[in-house]
């Protein structure tokens, strides 16, 4: 379904008028997660990248890439569905998750390096 | 719906309709079936949170390493991303009205489903008999929350589909019961989400520590 009659269709909501996908948008969703899946896995399984550092972020990126792909192409998100209002409440759940998780792993991160060992703090007395 | 009304310069009183036109029934399902995910989307991120701060603390007990099997895990990433095109083969032939095609479709969903939970489970209990118990540190503490929590999500998924197949094999494709497959689809699709996050974050990610 186009924008063009989503945004016609929009004025009244109706379950069948939700955005659905067709077998070759399915097919490349599909084609498209294996490929991001397995490239990840073998860059761990083989350490081809040879730096660990370098393979985690590499994988975080396809990660994100193969959330973006089942968002697009398995959920058929898009900006015209119920006026705007379910990309709002993802943008919104974004915003919250990156807070949530980049908060906890940063602060807790700061806590571990500044706490003192118990041994260091034995011989403070 | 929204009408715009122009501002009133001239000071006349503006009226409102107090009440609601009515909506056909099922008119705001997946919007809010979508902002339901939204919240539980939530409840995982607070979990990847907890899994990310506790998941180095081993207590001098098993570390990812010598626990997870990046086979075993390829194979159940491999099932949950069957059972989601699957399930799109479904939603395809529910669009066609093909009761048949569909409820098959839906059946080899469920099974990769199982599979995946009989995966999951089995790879549960050989941590669990080696003694990588949830009680053994604070790293398998929030693993265990956090995979099991997955795992109990595709779970009621399943039983959300059996009970969805009766409906179909009952009433047919009624529009309801489009919608209800409709919103078990969203489900079944973010769950697979979730577990793209799973299997980065904790098991390649534990595998390179």
């Amino acid at each position: 379904m186009n924008t063009d009659t989503h945004a016609a269709a929009a004025a009244h909501h109706h379950p069948d008028q939700h955005a659905h996908g067709s077998l070759s948008t399915y097919l490349l969703g599909f084609i498209l997660s294996v490929a991001l899946t397995a490239v990840p896995f073998w860059l761990v399984m083989s350490g081809e990248l040879g730096n660990k550092q370098v393979t985690a972020l590499v994988i975080m990126g396809f990660a994100v890439v193969q959330i973006v792909v089942h968002m697009v192409y398995f959920l058929h998100m898009n900006t015209a569905s119920e006026n705007g209002w379910t990309m709002m409440a993802l943008i919104f759940t974004i915003v919250m998750v990156v807070i949530a998780l980049s908060g906890s792993l940063w602060v807790m991160h700061h806590l571990t390096t500044n706490m003192m060992p118990i041994h260091e703090m034995s011989g403070m007395k | 719906m929204t009408i715009s009304v122009k501002p009133q310069q001239t000071g006349e009183p503006l009226f409102y309709l107090a009440d609601e036109h009515p909506h056909p029934e099922g008119w705001s399902t997946s919007l809010g079936f979508w902002i339901y995910l939204m919240s539980d989307c939530l409840v995982f991120a607070i979990l990847f949170a907890t899994y990310g701060v506790l998941g180095a603390n081993y207590a001098a007990g098993p570390a990812p390493k010598d626990l997870f099997d990046l086979n075993l895990v390829a194979i159940n990433t491999s099932m949950l991303l069957l059972s989601s095109i699957t399930y799109g083969f479904a939603m395809l032939t529910m669009q066609q009205g093909r009761v048949g095609a569909t409820q098959a479709w839906l059946a080899i969903t469920g099974l990769f489903g199982l599979a995946f939970i009989g995966i999951e489970l089995t790879e549960f209990a050989h941590m669990i008999h080696e003694g990588a118990t949830p009680q053994r540190s604070a790293f398998l503490s929030s693993f265990f929350t956090l995979v099991g929590t997955h795992g109990l999500h595709v779970s009621f998924g399943l039983v959300w589909l059996v009970t969805l197949m009766t409906q179909v094999w009952r009433f047919g494709l009624i529009e309801a019961n489009q919608r209800r497959l409709m919103c078990l689809s969203m489900f079944w699709h973010f769950l697979d989400v979730v577990w793209i996050g799973v299997f980065t974050f904790v098991y390649l990610m534990g595998m390179l520590r």
